[in-house]
């Protein structure tokens, strides 16, 4: 099975992610706690990062809503617990069942009646709007009021309960965000990842080669809202408040894509080398301005867009791929 | 094998095919001709599901396929080429090819094996870790053959893969394809410009016109009949 998974895959690469995975595991050990939360945050983007790039890097299907799923996996998760006590690890499964379900009625929608491109994004983003304005009014969940997990500082980890300290968390998203690394490079060789990257270049040329083109399209979508959902159940217990107006916006859904798009969309280190820009770049930004003493309102923004700009003209197909040729990665 | 029984097909009022019947026995190579407009893709389209036929039946091995989708068409065992070729630009050659062998293999592994193997008859081998994307419009033409050859097909419908070759490309696939037909007893239905394929081919040509049918039989009677004459080959064509 292991072998499997690592066979043509270059030593050089393999050196480098396991240093890689070296320096994130002991890197808690000597960040502070701003650094910790930097990390968790970079952790967090590669990992929805990669979620999201199944269905677009992958299968070539463009949801801008995916904070529907971050969203509704935070909720039924969060819910759960404060209602009922129920540890998050079985709340996960409402949530995983949940998003499974609404990616699965808008993937139904969808590709039952060749709704695509374009007008498949913005149906994308209707969910996610549905979803914010009918949880603005959802009494079970506070409503527009939000959802407040409760907190106490707590001495020991809780990992049963998901209480605990932000260490805990980072660990937590460094599991996650490698099992998603490892599992997207399995779907890549697999049939499954033949399919969606041929229906992602010509659903038509698929097809004539025996493609089901609406089962695959609907695993990719199923399977995107359901790792999606994890990331939004370690949301919920990290920031312990959850508001609609908030988790189900537009802006979460543009924020988390960014990252595979900037390092590099249908590549699999892609997701990862964003998320470690962007957040890099967004942090590092704040504090060399606050170091230099600019305290212009805004001026940060206009950095942050001016450096995605850059990359979007000069690496169309993100950094990624001319560093991998760099490192002398590519076969 | 394959029968096709009165098929029509209007777009918005313009009939594209009407009533139009043929057979393709099994092992046979059948051309399908006719001028720009006469319907030939538009037959293509309706035997691999692409569009369902307004009117008529389509069977293939006794076996009613007009209902299908075209991946229920390619799995029952018709592979086709695009006219408009159609490749899987960012993969490479190789996987082009082994989109298309995974339906009958087990395995990646299985299908890459199998994919080299035909990559290798369609004269592509050199080509198959280069991006499909950088191939040239005549190896293009290869790939969608070598595409749909790797679903194992029964009856492969070719359109006009011929177009753009040299006449020494041309023989070439000619030879491959024969050499199929006659050591694993592929039956071939194609729709071809180029006479010389299809005269080199084909053991039966049906003609459409206007999207009906005006003549078939043996391309000896077919380019001596004269509404063909008049319509698509002109009166001094020799061949």
């Amino acid at each position: 099975m292991i072998a499997r998974l690592l066979e043509g895959v270059p030593r050089r690469g393999l050196a480098m992610l396991a240093a890689l995975l070296v320096l994130l595991l002991v890197f808690p050990l000597f960040a502070s706690g701003y650094l910790l939360a930097i990390g968790f945050l970079i952790l967090y983007f590669a990992f929805v990062g990669q979620a999201w790039n199944i269905m677009m890097g992958f299968a070539g299907q463009l949801s801008l809503g995916h904070s529907l799923y971050v969203g509704l996996g935070a909720y039924a998760a969060a819910a759960l617990y404060v209602h009922f006590g129920l540890s998050p690890w079985i709340g996960l499964l409402a949530s995983i069942g949940t998003c499974a379900l609404a990616g699965a009625v808008i993937g139904f929608l969808a590709f039952r009646f060749g709704v695509a491109g374009v007008y498949f994004a913005i149906l994308t983003i209707a969910f996610a709007e549905f979803a914010r304005i009918g949880f603005d009014h959802f009494a079970w969940v506070r409503g527009s009021s939000g959802l407040f997990l409760p907190v106490a500082n707590y001495t020991e980890n809780d990992l049963w309960n998901l209480r605990g300290s932000p260490r805990m968390f980072y660990y937590l998203m460094l599991a996650l965000a490698s099992g998603a690394f490892v599992l997207c490079h399995a779907l890549l060789r697999s049939r499954m990842g033949y399919y969606w990257l041929a229906i992602r270049e010509s659903p038509e040329a698929a097809q004539a080669l025996g493609v089901n083109i609406f089962r695959y399209k609907m695993v990719a979508v199923v399977l995107s809202a359901a790792m999606t959902s994890l990331a939004g159940v370690v949301f919920a217990f990290y920031y312990n408040n959850l508001f609609p107006e908030q988790i189900f916006h537009i802006s979460r859904s543009i924020e988390l894509i960014l990252g595979p798009i900037i390092g590099g969309i249908g590549t699999l280190v892609g997701p990862l080398v964003g998320a470690l820009l962007l957040t890099g770049l967004a942090e590092g930004m704040g504090e060399l301005l606050l170091a230099l003493g600019v305290d212009v309102p805004g001026v940060k923004q206009v950095f942050y867009g001016i450096c995605l700009l850059l990359v979007v003209m000069f690496l169309p197909h993100g950094v990624w791929p001319p560093l991998a040729r760099k490192l002398g990665l590519e076969r | 094998m394959l029968e096709v029984r009165n098929i029509s097909k209007s777009f918005r009022g313009l009939r594209a095919v009407q009533d139009v019947s043929f057979a393709v026995p099994e092992g046979a190579i059948v051309g399908l001709i006719g001028p720009n407009g006469a319907g030939k893709t538009t037959c293509f389209n309706m035997i691999a599901g692409t569009f369902a036929a307004d009117a008529g039946s389509i069977v293939f091995q006794g076996r009613p396929i007009h209902r299908l989708r075209p991946d229920q068409v390619c799995a029952a065992g018709i592979g086709r080429t695009f006219q408009i070729v159609k490749p899987f630009a960012g993969l490479s050659v190789l996987d082009n090819v082994i989109v298309g062998a995974l339906l009958r293999e087990g395995s990646v592994a299985a299908a890459r094996v199998y994919s080299l193997s035909i990559l290798q008859k369609l004269n592509l081998d050199a080509k198959a870790h280069l991006p499909a994307s950088s191939l040239t419009l005549p190896d293009r033409k290869r790939l969608e053959v070598a595409r749909a050859l790797a679903t194992r097909p029964k009856l492969l419908l070719l359109d006009e893969v011929m177009a753009g070759l040299r006449p020494t490309e041309c023989d070439q696939i000619v030879a491959v394809f024969r050499e199929l037909n006659r050591a694993e007893g592929l039956t071939v239905l194609l729709i071809e410009h180029v006479m010389r394929a299809v005269m080199a081919l084909a053991g039966r040509i049906v003609v459409l016109h206007h999207g009906e049918v005006i003549a078939h039989g043996t391309p000896e009677e077919v380019v001596r009949d004269k509404a063909v004459l008049e319509c698509y080959l002109g009166e001094e064509t020799e061949v």
